[in-house]
């Protein structure tokens, strides 16, 4: 593989129960759950979630089907409010914000199931993408004054950059649904990256994708954390990518984290085990 | 032929829309100069502008947007009888018609953003069906409201009544400008072709203008996938309200034309029927598809005219209803479909070779 091996990280851990990365430990963790826990009507889907994620961290959330890995996903980014707990980003409670506010406040996420624009081209949805970061007013754009146009170079130019970060300037005027499934992967992870994240949520960046293909998601991944220096958590059943890149990883099962820890740690812990192969009771 | 960037295809494609807004101005304008159209053709000029307006404006919320909206013809009226009690209002003070006219205008769009502002904030926040029924409850009552509503203008200003003319209590010189379920009577018919060109022109560009530009992505971005643009940092109802206060300004706009080109109107003149008959010049152009709804409205504002000349009086409705069943029909078929797109495909087929080839250098 072409990537250079990363330094060596130990887990070191924080208040509440949490683990971040060695490097990370001098400055606060950007994002902190804390009890975070939801009900549909009397199903708890998930309870009792604490993790904090180092300001550079590559961090995993795996977990068996139904396990709630989407739903922690959807309660940070306020697509659900939470029952209980709370979540800190970069310090600041997030409790009384919104999807677009939690977005603007620094979390950016892609979807299990791709949502594009899909009508729209590859570099609309990146600038869609970039709209809280370059632009102008409705009036501006409606009488073309210079703004309008400064703005829209702007936008284009940075689209360009972000989209090359995937090799894909080429593929700019094509329209977002007529991709193959793994450049709509690619896409959203652009256009989620537009927004100017400090923490990058990846819903199965992987799904659909075939060993190369992941290999090379592998390195963008570690590259865009290199580049950008955020932090990005990622939920993925390719267990080669997880054990690959992350350094943090975090178990959950029926709603409940059963274990956090290494790689190695999460490998050898017996409680991970059984919930993925079972008890051997049944046989 | 080199590949054309989506900037210039754009430009392009809006340069061939502006051309069949001007070249039909201007050849209207030619036959109507030679004396080559009939009396109902030409009766028919500002109408057709004014539904020309009315498309672009409903194919903002509906194509664009992606909102249903069944009471376009309400802003149409708030438009056209605020037009109207400005400009009467306005006769003895202002001489000039063309200035007058652009009030009536200003003072329509306006009232009509306003109404927008007041219906689009609490219904935007409903979806899909939700929001159809809602405007179209709007558009009854505001019906209901200018059929009661009488207003006149003396020295004093303007007084309102929601009984009748009595209760006006106006002066002597004082004149009644809304007369209830009667609406305006002999009003200074002020609406030209011309205006109604200029005026579909400024609504063709703010309306393109706005697509292309930051604040139509976002727009565009929450019809196609609303929990998506969300997550990008996007609030819908702002940029949902943007596009349904456009609108209803342009169908203002278009109102006050409309009401312009006649001497008396009654507020039942803008009922459902009005509505129905815009949404059905959007869909048929095309949802979402600007010129395609310019040229639907103006063939479907013309067609009844052109059949009366056919001798064709008595059927003239069922003719259209059947044209508008074909046409559905036809756009819909796969198999009709599927013809068009490969005499496209033969036409502009030497074009994708060398795009192809461009591309591959």
């Amino acid at each position: 593989m072409s990537r250079p091996p990363r330094p060596e990280t130990k887990l070191v851990p924080v208040p509440s129960k949490n683990m971040i990365p060695e490097r990370d430990i001098d400055k606060d963790p950007i994002l902190e759950a804390q009890h975070l826990g939801i009900d549909f009507g009397g199903l708890t889907a998930v309870d009792d979630f604490n993790m904090a994620i180092g300001r550079t961290e590559i961090a995993g959330l795996i977990g068996p089907n139904g396990a709630g890995k989407t739903t922690v996903f959807n309660l940070l980014t306020k697509v659900y409010q939470p029952t209980r707990g709370t979540v800190l980003l970069d310090g600041v409670d997030t409790h009384n914000m919104n999807t677009v506010q939690v977005n603007r406040a620094g979390i950016a996420r892609t979807f299990q199931n791709i949502r594009l624009f899909s009508n729209l081209s590859v570099e609309d949805n990146v600038k869609i993408g970039l709209h809280n970061q370059v632009g102008c007013g409705m009036w501006q754009s409606i009488f073309r004054l210079p703004g309008y146009w400064k703005s829209e170079k702007l936008a284009h130019d940075r689209a360009m950059e972000l989209l090359s970060i995937f090799d894909m300037q080429g593929l700019a005027d094509a329209k977002a649904g007529s991709l193959p499934y793994g450049a709509q992967r690619r896409l959203e992870i652009v256009r989620a990256l537009a927004t100017n994240p400090s923490l990058l949520l990846l819903d199965e960046p992987a799904a659909g994708m075939n060993p190369s293909e992941t290999s090379e998601l592998m390195d963008n991944i570690v590259k865009i954390r290199d580049t950008f220096q955020i932090a990005i958590l990622l939920i993925e059943h390719d267990m080669n990518l997880v054990m690959g890149i992350c350094e943090g990883i975090c178990v959950l099962n029926f709603g409940q984290v059963i274990a956090k820890g290494t790689p190695q740690e999460i490998q050898n812990n017996p409680e991970v085990i059984k919930a993925y192969l079972g008890t051997g009771r049944s046989e | 032929m080199k590949k054309l960037s989506p900037g210039r295809k754009r430009l392009v494609n809006n340069s061939i829309t502006y051309g069949i807004v001007i070249a039909a101005f201007i050849v209207m304008q030619v036959c109507n100069a030679g004396g080559l159209l009939s009396p109902s053709i030409q009766g028919q000029l500002v109408p057709i502008c004014a539904y020309v307006v009315m498309a672009i404006a409903l194919n903002l919320v509906v194509g664009i947007s992606g909102e249903l909206s069944l009471g376009h013809a309400g802003f149409m009226s708030v438009g056209a009888f605020s037009g109207v009690v400005a400009a009467m209002s306005l006769q003895s003070v202002i001489p000039s018609d063309v200035i007058r006219l652009a009030i009536a205008m200003v003072v329509g769009a306006a009232m009509a953003g306003v109404a927008g502002v007041i219906v689009g904030v609490p219904v935007l926040r409903l979806r899909g069906d939700y929001l159809a029924i809602v405007t179209l409850a709007f558009g009854e009552i505001i019906r209901n409201i200018f059929n009661v509503l009488y207003v006149g203008v003396d020295e004093k200003g303007l007084h309102f009544s929601l009984q009748n003319e009595a209760a006006l209590h106006l002066s002597e010189n004082g004149k009644a400008i809304l007369k209830g379920p009667m609406g305006f009577t002999s009003n200074a018919k002020l609406a030209s072709f011309t205006a109604g060109f200029i005026l579909i022109l400024i609504a063709l560009t703010v309306t393109l203008n706005l697509v292309h530009s930051r604040s139509g992505r976002a727009i565009m971005a929450l019809r196609d996938n609303r929990i998506a643009a969300e997550s990008v940092g996007i609030g819908a109802t702002k940029y949902k309200l943007m596009a349904f206060v456009t609108s209803a300004v342009m169908a203002g706009a278009a109102g006050v034309l409309y009401a312009m080109n006649y001497s008396s109107m009654a507020p039942k003149k803008f009922d459902f029927n009005t509505s129905i008959l815009i949404l059905v010049f959007v869909v048929l152009g095309g949802i979402g598809n600007i010129r395609g709804s310019i040229i639907a409205a103006a063939f479907l504002t013309v067609l009844p005219e052109l059949l009366r000349s056919f001798d064709l009086d008595q059927y003239r409705m069922l003719v259209y209803a059947i044209v508008l069943i074909l046409v559905m029909i036809a756009t819909n078929n796969p198999v009709i479909r599927g013809f068009f797109a490969q005499v496209k495909s033969r036409i502009t087929g030497a074009d994708r070779e060398e795009q192809k080839g461009g591309a591959a250098q």
